[in-house]
């Protein structure tokens, strides 16, 4: 059988990749291509190239480097079980469609994953040797995020570090047992120990040397991971608890929660609907909560006795509901930590306020230029010539903050 | 950079060279304040597009009074300078005016709800914007020509962004040759130089590039019709910038197609496996050897026991930490220490007493003349108990039914290596080794014998001595040394 077309292939590839919700190129050093001559750089943050009609971000080329894969993830579209077409790029044909989209402008860099062919050193070897050629035989100075097959060797990984600006690993789904039931060859220990060498890799390469003083090279954008929500049972409370632990342990950039999609081929293990968009975004809110307003996440779902976030009002809003006593806040007095739980008000809101109440008392409509939409903000709060009243005993104060049913849909 | 002026009865008129004369804003603007000139006396023209003024004579500044200085924050400059590439022809006497406020309110940018630093935030960030988007949406294409290949692109802009835009081009495409084409410049790279002329138009840009098709592939194949969010696209990427990007052509075609899709895949039965899955099947994970799923009782050495440990599940605490985290050390140990549980180091590298208090264990061991080598030290409970805290781990106590669920393991190491003594380093390992509280800083010191005839030694735990302030440290450190001194001797 001749080999498809590089065109068919990365159409199978790109759409074997699609299930990832991981696409940032940010948290990279700082680089260009000035000295080097080649092509490719990296500043504080990514750039989105595109935005598909999913309203994800496309900022790097995301694509397996095989679709055959041994192990038999239930939710996986490539799961060796799966009658998916199958395809595989050769290393030099991902360095070339890199490249070529690189000059063109379209992409901040590669995202690589792959399938396991074979074995996990044989597989990650191909995936380090694609970085290792963009890097060295062709000046690339673009971003790089790898995903890092946890049974990979050390030595590999390693490897890895030094051309990469991110590593990931997967921890797949919120809890161990669903890990093994529908991913029954993965094994959560594996999984951990790789995360735990990650981190104590990175932590080795941030401290300087003795000898030469410099940090050595190993993935700075840091390590990052994902779990797929929807496909089983897990409630939300646990989810955040994983979170917050996977955060505390190995000082993860960002988790990712994918809404679990319906693949084609589906397995009959899983739920047969549309991916729970809502929950994933109300997700993402609660991991902001947690990461920028300091939030424990056991405050968060405090009052949800069934442990899901309220998918109507956003978690902070839904907290505060929950919290009236601790409101109004006095915005020219209050610390920055309570500033920070007023809804509606973001971490830099809150530095503005910081910032102007040094130089005048704020007002209302001060506040009002500072933050998205007053009308949220104005019944949490006490300014200057304003205090809220009785709008925080309200029976109604939900339905006044509470963005109307309309805007809620999501489709 | 000239600077003309023209003076008509209080009426100052500056015209700047170009759109983006940052220099010459600059020096009328200092001239003008130095002046005390008011901003409404100011007309702010920009040659070749000063229609209104063309009977205006250019006349001459005032001069600058000896001596006078004009101070501003250096983050006026920054905005300054992106907010002159704003499309809004206002923005050379709003920005006069901020540095007129400045001169009275030092402090005003910092004002952030000042409805004129909103103005020039919001400004500012329109600015950033655009540029940003520059970055995002200029899509090259390549041609040859006599030198080999080029890259040209054909983009419009917000505002008069190109020139400074055109360095981030240069940083990033180094080893190419490049050309972006706009309406209000050009900015040119030949691979060592960059040039920045006039406009252009949309037909001096190439036409086709063949990578295109593949790209439209990849924007086509990377999108999930079952996540359909159009509004989220839009919000990014708005449709007055379709026009120049080559995959925006599918974008109707997905979305019309997007719901048939997603249902489809939704119906599509779960078919039979794939032909190759009992293969792989058989090939990779029929004869996998499994975790060990014993519990450790028939072990006939301390490393059987480290393998059936790795699995437990006796009480909650293997959930949320990496790892168990066992014993080390020789098997024929006459002395084992033994600490409290696994600290966040401990847990990441699996391996005991690596962490700080591990360090100033072995630091203080050493200075007794104990040779760490020949002790096994192990944890009375084996996995680490935390709770998170943002990107940090707070050390949590075990409690009793944790220290009694893991003694399985504690009790099995010491009946496989048989000490002559063992070392209970704090509380928890007391606990654990004698199966009841007792009071540590009381007992300290004290060697106790159990009825099995095992003898254990009871001081702190080196943890202890890391949470004290400096002074205590000192004579606390002291301490836990006559202690480990006294462990020497009864090691013999
Ligand atoms: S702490 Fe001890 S008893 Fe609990 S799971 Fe871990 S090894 Fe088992």
């Amino acid at each position: 059988m001749p080999a498809p077309p590089i065109r068919e292939k990365l159409a199978i590839l790109a759409d074997a990749a699609k299930y990832d919700a991981s696409c940032a190129s940010s948290g990279a050093d700082r680089r260009n291509s000035l000295k080097s001559g080649g092509i490719g750089s990296t500043e504080a943050t990514g750039i989105c190239h595109a935005y598909a009609p999913d309203g994800r971000c496309i900022s790097l080329l995301k694509v397996l480097l095989t679709n055959f894969c041994i192990y038999d993830c239930a939710y996986c579209i490539n799961r060796s079980s799966s009658n998916v077409r199958r395809a595989r790029f050769s290393i030099d044909e991902v360095v070339k469609l890199t490249l070529d989209f690189y000059r063109r402008n379209y992409i901040e860099g590669l995202f690589l994953s792959s399938g396991v062919i074979r074995s996990p050193d044989e597989t990650m070897a191909e995936i380090v040797e694609v970085a290792r050629r963009l890097r060295l035989e062709n000046s690339f100075g673009g971003y790089i995020h790898l995903k890092t097959i946890p049974e990979a060797s050390q030595e590999l990984i390693e490897q890895a570090g030094l051309y990469a600006d991110r590593l990931s690993i997967n921890v797949e789904l919120p809890t161990d047992e669903g890990v093994m039931r529908l991913a029954p060859e993965k094994r959560p220990q594996t999984i951990r120990r790789s995360m735990a060498g990650l981190r104590e890799k990175l932590e080795a390469a941030a401290e300087p040397t003795l000898r030469t003083k410099k940090r050595s090279r190993f993935a700075p954008g840091g390590q990052s991971t994902q779990m797929i929500v929807g496909a089983d049972t897990t409630p939300d409370a646990t989810i955040l608890k994983t979170s917050a632990r996977l955060y505390g342990s190995y000082r993860l950039r960002r988790v990712y929660y994918s809404a679990f999609s319906p693949i084609p081929d589906s397995s009959a293990a899983l739920p047969s609907m549309k991916p729970p968009l809502m929950r994933e975004h109300r997700l993402y809110q609660a991991d902001w909560m947690m990461r920028f307003y300091g939030f424990d996440q056991r405050e968060i779902l405090a009052g949800r006795p069934d442990g899901m976030l309220d998918l109507a009002i956003d978690p902070k809003l839904a907290w505060a509901l929950d919290h009236r006593t601790i409101f109004p806040v006095d915005v020219n007095r209050a610390p920055r930590e309570l500033l920070l739980r007023v809804p509606g008000l973001g971490t830099k809101a809150v530095k503005r306020v910081l910032a102007s109440r040094v130089h005048r008392r704020l007002r209302l409509e001060d506040v009002g230029r500072v933050c998205q939409s007053i009308a949220a903000v104005r019944p949490f709060i006490v300014a200057e010539g304003w205090s809220p009243g009785g709008a925080l005993d309200s029976e109604r104060l939900r339905e006044t903050v509470a963005p109307k049913a309309k805007q809620l849909e999501l489709f | 950079m000239a600077i003309a002026a023209a003076r008509l009865a209080t009426r100052h008129t500056v015209r700047l060279a170009s759109q983006t004369d940052f220099a010459g804003w600059r020096e009328a603007a200092r001239t003008l304040a130095l002046n005390g000139v008011d901003p409404a006396d100011i007309s702010w023209t920009v040659e070749g597009h000063d229609a209104n003024d063309l009977f205006a004579e250019p006349a001459q500044l005032p001069a600058v009074p000896a001596d006078a200085e004009l101070r501003v924050p250096r983050r006026f400059v920054d905005l300054a300078e992106a907010v002159i590439c704003h499309s809004d022809p206002a923005r050379f006497g709003f920005l006069y005016r901020i540095l007129w406020r400045l001169q009275r309110e030092p402090h005003l940018l910092s004002v952030a709800t000042d409805p004129d630093v909103r103005r020039l935030e919001e400004m500012e960030k329109s600015v950033r914007r655009d540029i940003h988007k520059m970055r995002a949406f200029v899509r090259f294409r390549r041609i040859a020509d006599e030198a080999g290949e080029r890259f040209v692109a054909w983009f419009e802009p917000a505002h008069f962004i190109v020139e400074r835009n055109a360095p981030f081009f240069v940083r990033r495409f180094t080893g190419m040759r490049w050309t972006i084409l706009t309406p209000q410049a050009t900015a040119d790279w030949d691979g060592t130089n960059l040039a920045i002329g006039p406009g252009a138009s949309k037909s001096d840009a190439p036409a086709e590039d063949a990578a295109e098709e593949l790209w439209r592939t990849y924007f086509r194949s990377i999108f999930n019709p079952a996540r359909l969010k159009v509004k989220a696209m839009t919000a990014e990427m708005p449709k007055k910038y379709w026009r120049n990007l080559p995959e925006a052509s599918l974008i109707p075609d997905l979305i019309a197609g997007a719901e048939k899709s997603a249902r489809e895949m939704i119906e599509r039965m779960p078919t039979m496996p794939a032909p190759h899955h009992q293969t792989v099947q058989a090939k990779h994970w029929k004869n996998r050897p499994e975790e060990s799923e014993t519990d450790g009782a028939a072990a006939a050495s301390v490393a059987e026991l480290r393998k059936a440990a790795a699995g437990c599940r006796r009480c909650p605490l293997w959930r949320d930490a990496t790892q168990t985290v066992f014993g080390e050390g020789p098997e024929n140990a006459r002395v084992v220490f033994v600490g409290e549980q696994p600290g966040d180091q401990e847990d990441i590298a699996g391996k005991p007493f690596v962490g700080p208090a591990g360090r100033l264990f072995d630091a203080i061991i050493e200075d007794a003349g104990i040779d760490r080598a020949t002790t096994y030290v192990t944890n009375a409970v084996k996995h680490f108990k935390f709770e998170p805290r943002g990107k940090r781990r707070i050390h949590a106590r075990p409690n009793a039914g944790e220290i009694e669920a893991c003694r399985w393991w504690i009790d099995h190491e010491l009946t496989l290596i048989r000490p002559d003594l063992v070392v209970a380093l704090g509380a928890t390992a007391a606990q654990s080794l004698l199966g009841k509280a007792v009071p540590i800083t009381k007992m300290r010191g004290q060697t106790v014998t159990r009825e099995d005839g095992l003898k254990v030694f009871l001081t702190v735990h080196p943890s202890y001595l890391l949470r004290l302030p400096d002074e205590a440290k000192a004579a606390e450190r002291g301490r836990f040394l006559a202690d480990l001194k006294a462990v020497k001797g009864l090691m013999g």
